[in-house]
């Protein structure tokens, strides 16, 4: 498979404070790629970096053959990367309609996507007329997932998409992310290590800013001493 | 027959719908209408004399500061900017009104013309000098700006322009819209140019541009990461409040036949920001009441406390913005969301209990 994402050895910077020092990770496409790491170990940084909220100031990101240092990140969206960030990031005043028919590109994307994102969460149809701050953290979770599969975005950076959720919220989310996975390339920063062991195809291991290694996720769950050791999880 | 139920329904639950969402709004308006015929009912005085008359010349004022506030909702409330320095664009509107009609001679549309380039300039200005700070920085930005121009309109050096610290006095305004010769007619006026900025803004803000400017109020980053230019929709709302506040400007200068500094001052910008909180802060319709609030209640109090009136509306403002944090409008809005329909007079239970 050929890489839709490369980033290359990327150094990225937080004021004064070197969060990221020489990070780099591909994406195949059509797969899912878990990017793994301790809190704190520059996962959500290099996410961000790609986006360039945090552009680095060495090293390379490469989308699709095009270089996505320098530019902006509504630019860098608009090639067809969306972003779920953490701790659900819906649009709390706007209702569950207008948070979907806000990241249209074109118009009528969300009429073409409707039975897809319905059919992935069919919960957000009934709550179709409800303020993005009236839903629980779960129906938001769906909510943010389903904003970035409104457009023909090409490749999805979800960050975080367990967090604080219940157990079977959880599991509607994994198949939903497996399922969404069959149309877009996935990039998924994910602290549960056994959600990210049975949604990746690869990873890419990460610690304080500085790559450990990557490979199939296969390996990694027979590789006890790196788990044990990185991610703290047997 | 069941298959033409639905497509019959429709109409009628729409028109429903819509009545059961502007019902209040068009009574209100029809009150406004009517509102002059009442006075001299009332009153028994003729329409244009006296009471009625007076009280006409009070609402044009509500009508005029209504979309004043309404444009400084656009950029506060619906889009989070916060500027100190909006009476920038209603003092323009005003002197560019009264320069356009008194020394450079131009036709009404001219004039008005000439009112909203102005405003585009300056927001475009404004806009690309300073969207690039967040928060107060920009109020700042904006402060100085508004300073400047008050400045400009008090300098000795352009005191054949704009009359210095007198004003600009005498603006021969023509007779169809006269509020001198037909108090009554320019009662209308201001009224139908208050609902079309109404409609205009409502509009707006229901689009797909205003859903993105609600967005960039409640997290700038995540509309950015969605594909948005925030700088470039920012520059839409600045530009968007910059006409509102100009043509609401204008509309003054029409009013009062003059256009004074006072019109740039930070007491102007300050009357905005009040009507807009004690309305209701992203509600389009909770400044044009905050406008009516604050008229007739300055003109109750004046009229019934004499020179301690001040005093009295600060001690008012405390207490609305402690009380009613929310706004009028934005707090009905929360109280009918958490109870439903009647959430009014549950929250006047509550406060009462």
């Amino acid at each position: 498979m050929s890489a839709l994402l490369s980033v290359e050895d990327i150094h990225t910077f937080i004021g004064q404070s070197h969060i990221l020092e020489g990070v780099s990770l591909q994406v195949d496409r059509g797969s899912i790629t878990a990017l793994l790491g301790r809190n704190g170990a520059g996962k959500t940084t290099t996410l961000k970096s790609i986006l360039g909220l945090t552009p680095p100031r060495a090293g390379r990101v490469v989308f699709d053959g095009q270089t996505l240092n320098g530019r902006r990140t509504f630019d860098i969206a608009g090639l067809g990367i969306g972003f779920v960030p953490e701790h659900r990031a819906v649009f709390r005043d706007l209702t569950v309609e207008e948070n979907l028919r806000i990241a249209e590109r074109r118009k009528g994307d969300l009429a073409r996507k409707a039975d897809f994102i319905y059919g992935l969460f069919p919960d957000l149809k009934r709550l179709n007329k409800l303020k993005g701050g009236q839903l629980s953290g779960g129906q938001q979770q769906m909510l943010a997932i389903a904003r970035s599969l409104v457009p023909d975005n090409r490749l999805l950076l979800i960050d975080e998409p367990s967090e604080g959720l219940a157990p079977v919220i959880i599991e509607q989310m994994m198949a939903a992310i497996k399922t969404l996975s069959e149309q877009s390339t996935v990039l998924l920063v994910e602290q549960n290590f056994i959600v990210a062991s049975q949604l990746a195809d690869r990873y890419t291991l990460i610690d304080d800013g500085r790559l450990v290694q990557t490979g199939r996720m296969a390996d990694l769950v027979q590789d006890r001493a790196t788990i044990h050791r990185y991610l703290g999880a047997a | 027959m069941e298959s033409t139920a639905p497509t019959t329904q429709r109409p009628v639950l729409a028109r429903a719908g819509w009545l059961q969402r502007d019902g209040l709004l068009l009574a209100a308006l029809a009150v406004l209408a009517l509102f002059p015929f009442i006075t001299s009912l009332l009153s028994g005085e003729a329409v244009d004399q006296g009471a009625p008359k007076f009280f006409q010349g009070l609402l044009i004022q509500m009508f005029i500061f209504a979309v004043y506030a309404m444009s400084y909702d656009l950029l506060m409330g619906y889009t989070g900017i916060l500027s100190f320095g909006h009476a920038l664009f209603f003092g323009s509107g005003a002197y560019m009104m009264g320069i356009a009609l008194k020394h450079l001679q131009w036709p009404l549309l001219g004039a008005v013309g000439l009112v909203i380039v102005v405003a585009i300039v300056q927001s475009l200005i404004i806009g690309v000098l300073s969207l690039r700070v967040h928060g107060v920085y920009f109020a700042m930005v904006t402060l100085a700006f508004a300073q400047v121009a008050f400045l400009l309109a008090t300098a000795t050096d352009f005191r054949q322009w704009t009359g210095a610290e007198d004003g600009l006095q005498g603006i021969p305004v023509p007779a169809l819209v006269s509020p001198t010769d037909n108090r009554l007619r320019f009662y209308y006026l201001a009224l139908v140019f208050m609902v079309i900025m109404y409609l205009l803004a409502r509009r707006i803000v229901n689009s797909p541009t205003g859903r993105v400017l609600v967005a960039i109020r409640e997290n700038e980053n995540r509309a950015t990461m969605i594909g948005y230019n925030v700088f470039v929709f920012k520059m839409i709302a600045v530009i968007l409040a910059g006409v509102f506040a100009a043509l609401a400007g204008s509309l003054n200068a029409l009013w009062n036949l003059n256009a004074t500094p006072t019109v740039l001052g930070l007491d102007m910008t300050i009357e905005a920001l009040l009507m807009t909180i004690i309305g209701g802060v992203g509600t389009l319709i909770g400044p044009m009441l905050g406008s009516g609030v604050l008229t007739i209640l300055g003109y109750w109090l004046n009229a019934t406390f004499g020179r301690n009136w001040l005093l009295i509306l600060g001690v008012i403002y405390v207490l609305l913005v402690l009380f009613l944090p929310y706004g009028l409008v934005g707090t009905w809005r929360r109280q009918s969301a958490r109870f439903g329909p009647g959430g009014w007079r549950e929250l006047l239970r509550r406060t009462r209990s």
